[in-house]
C-alpha cells in the first residue's frame, strides 16, 4: 500500500478529483494548504501597507491505493494537474503499513 | 413642537445609532482574525458605557447652564429636567429628550472612533476606564465649547455643522496619541497585520455612509431645506472622495483596492461633516476630492513615514480628514446655503478661515494634552497593555476566552 500525496493548484482540483473517479479511485482526501517553491509569490497592499506573500494557495490530495495503482495514479494527476508553468506542484509518495475500514473492520488490502 | 420634526430627529437618532455597530464591522474586518471580537467589543462597551455616561452626567456637561464658556452645569444630571418639552436653545421644535438622544449618539461614536489606533493591543480594563475619563474630560466639556450655548469656541464664531471639531478632529489626534502611548503592535512591518475579512468592512463602511445621513443631515434639528442640502453635500463628498482615493491609489500604487475605495469614501464623509450644512453641493466635490486624497497620502505615505502604529487609521482618517473640513468650512462656507453660519474665504471673507484654524488648533492641542494625561494616569493604576503572550495568541482569546471563528466543526 502506498500513500500519494499530491500538491496541485486549487484550480486543477475537479479535473484530477473526476479523472480519477472515472478509473476507480473514488477515495481520498483534500485539504487546503498554503507553500512556496519555485512559483514566487504575489504582493498585497492593505491602504497603503505593502505584503510580499511568498507563500501560495494550494490543494493536496491524499490517496492510498495498492502497490499495483501506484503508476496509474500518478500518470492521471500528472496529466490532470499540468499546465507547464511553474507551480503545477508535486506528488510524493510514501509507504502505508496498515489500513483499516472503521464501519466494516476490515483491515490490510481488503480496506482499500 | 412639530411632528415632522420629531420623527425625522428620532429616525436620524437610530441611524446615527448604527453607525457605531457599522463602525465595529468596519474596524472588526480590518484586524487579524484573532483579535476580530475584542475590536467589536471596544464599539460595542461603549454602546453601553456611553449610553449610561450620557444620561446621568455627560448631556448636562455638554449642555447644561454654561459655566465661563468652559462647561455645562449639572443642572440636567440624570436627565434631571429633561422631558418631552422642546428646549428653547437647543431645537425648538422637538422634545428635550430627543435632542439629548440624538447628541447621545455622537457621545457614543466618538470615543468608539479612538479604539480603532489602539487595535490589537490594549488590555480591556485599561480601555474602559479610558472611556469613561475620556468622554467627561474631553467629549464633554469640547462639545459645551463648539455647541453649548456660551460655549467659548461657539461664540467664537467658530463653524461646525455635526461635529468636524467634536468628533472627528478630537477622536483622531487623541487616537494618535493613545497610538503612540501604547506603542507598536509586536511585529508590525515584519509579520503580517492583513486585514483577516475586507467584505466585513465594506459592510461597515456602507452602514457608516447611511449612517452620516443621520449623522449630518439630521443635525439640521429640523425636517427642512437644510438638511436637505447636508444630506445631498453628505453623499457628494463622499462619492467624490472615494473616486480619489481610488484614483490616487491607482497612479501610486498600481491597483485601485476596495479597501482603499471603503477607506476613501469614509474620509469623504469626515471631511464634510463640519460644512454639510454651510456649503455648496459642488464645494462638496472639491472637499471630498481632497479629503480622500489627503487621507490616502496620509495613511499610505506618512505614517509609515513616521512610524507610528495607528493600526485602523482613526488618525489618518478623522484626524486629518477632519482637519481639512474644518478647514474646508472655512474656505466654503456661504450663508446663502446657511444664513445663521457666515461666508467663507471663497465668498470674500477672509476672517472665517482665521477662527476655524484656531479652533482646530485649540482643539488639538486641548485633546491631545488631555488624552496624554488620562492615558498616563490610568498606567499609574492599571496595565494599558497586554503581554507579549496574550497578544500573540490574540486578544479574542486572551482576553475575552472566545473565538471569532470555529475552526474545526
Amino acid at each position: 500500500m502506498k500513500k500519494i500525496e499530491a500538491i496541485i493548484r486549487p484550480g486543477k482540483l475537479d479535473n484530477v478529483k473526476d479523472a480519477l473517479g472515472n478509473q476507480g479511485v473514488n477515495g481520498l482526501t483534500v485539504t487546503q494548504v498554503i507553500g512556496c517553491g519555485k512559483q514566487k509569490g504575489n504582493t498585497q497592499i492593505y491602504r497603503g501597507a505593502e505584503y510580499i506573500i511568498h507563500l501560495i494557495p494550494k490543494v493536496k490530495i491524499e490517496i492510498v491505493v495498492l502497490d499495483q495503482y501506484v503508476d496509474k495514479v500518478i500518470q492521471i494527476i500528472k496529466k490532470e494537474a499540468r499546465t507547464g508553468e511553474i507551480g503545477d506542484g508535486k506528488i510524493f509518495v510514501t509507504a502505508v503499513e496498515n489500513a483499516y475500514t472503521i464501519r466494516t473492520g476490515d483491515n490490510g488490502e481488503k480496506a482499500l | 413642537m412639530d411632528t415632522g420634526d420629531t420623527s425625522f430627529i428620532m429616525i436620524s437618532t437610530a441611524v446615527v445609532f448604527l453607525m457605531t455597530p457599522g463602525l465595529a464591522l468596519f474596524y472588526g474586518g480590518m484586524v487579524r482574525k484573532k483579535n476580530v471580537l475584542s475590536t467589536l467589543m471596544h464599539s460595542w462597551i461603549v454602546l453601553g458605557i456611553m449610553s449610561l455616561q450620557w444620561i446621568l452626567v455627560g448631556y448636562t456637561l455638554a449642555f447644561g447652564t454654561d459655566f465661563h464658556g468652559l462647561i455645562g452645569g449639572l443642572d440636567w444630571l440624570g436627565l434631571n429636567g429633561v422631558g418631552m418639552e422642546p428646549n428653547l436653545d437647543y431645537a425648538a421644535t422637538i422634545p428635550a429628550l430627543s435632542f439629548m438622544a440624538f447628541q447621545m449618539m455622537f457621545a457614543i461614536i466618538t470615543p468608539a472612533l479612538i479604539s480603532g489606533s489602539i487595535a490589537e493591543r490594549m488590555h480591556f480594563p485599561a480601555f474602559i476606564v479610558f472611556i469613561i475619563l475620556w468622554a467627561t474630560f474631553v467629549y464633554d466639556p469640547l462639545a459645551h465649547w463648539v455647541w453649548g450655548v456660551g460655549g467659548f469656541l461657539r461664540t467664537l464664531g467658530a463653524l461646525d455643522f455635526a461635529g468636524g471639531n467634536v468628533v472627528h478632529i478630537s477622536s483622531g489626534y487623541s487616537a494618535l496619541i493613545a497610538a503612540l502611548v501604547l506603542g507598536k503592535r509586536k511585529g508590525l512591518g515584519k509579520d503580517s497585520m492583513a486585514p483577516h475579512h475586507i467584505p466585513m468592512t465594506v459592510l461597515g463602511a456602507g452602514l457608516l455612509w447611511f449612517g452620516w445621513f443621520g449623522f449630518n443631515a439630521g443635525s439640521a434639528l429640523g425636517a427642512n431645506g437644510l438638511a436637505a442640502m447636508a444630506f445631498v453635500n453628505t453623499n457628494t463628498a463622499a462619492a467624490a472622495a472615494a473616486i480619489a482615493w481610488a484614483v490616487v491609489e491607482r497612479v501610486h500604487r498600481g491597483k485601485s483596492t476596495i479597501l482603499g475605495a471603503a477607506s476613501g469614501a469614509v474620509a469623504g464623509l469626515v471631511a464634510i461633516t463640519p460644512g454639510a450644512g454651510f456649503v455648496t453641493p459642488l464645494s462638496s466635490i472639491v472637499i471630498g476630492l481632497v479629503g480622500g486624497t489627503v487621507c490616502y497620502l496620509a495613511i499610505s505615505v506618512f505614517k509609515a513615514k513616521f512610524g507610528y502604529d495607528d493600526a485602523l487609521d482613526a488618525f489618518g482618517c478623522h484626524g486629518i480628514g477632519g482637519t481639512w473640513g474644518a478647514l474646508a468650512t472655512g474656505i466654503f462656507a456661504t450663508t446663502t446655503i446657511n444664513p445663521a453660519g457666515a461666508d467663507g474665504l471663497f465668498y470674500g471673507n477672509t476672517s472665517l478661515l482665521g477662527i476655524q484654524a484656531m479652533s482646530v488648533g485649540i482643539t488639538i492641542v486641548f485633546t491631545v494634552i488631555a488624552t496624554f494625561i488620562i492615558l498616563k494616569a490610568i498606567a499609574l493604576v492599571m496595565k494599558l497593555r497586554v503581554n507579549e503572550e496574550q497578544e500573540s495568541i490574540g486578544l479574542d482569546l486572551s482576553l475575552h476566552g472566545e473565538t471569532a471563528y470555529s475552526e474545526f466543526v
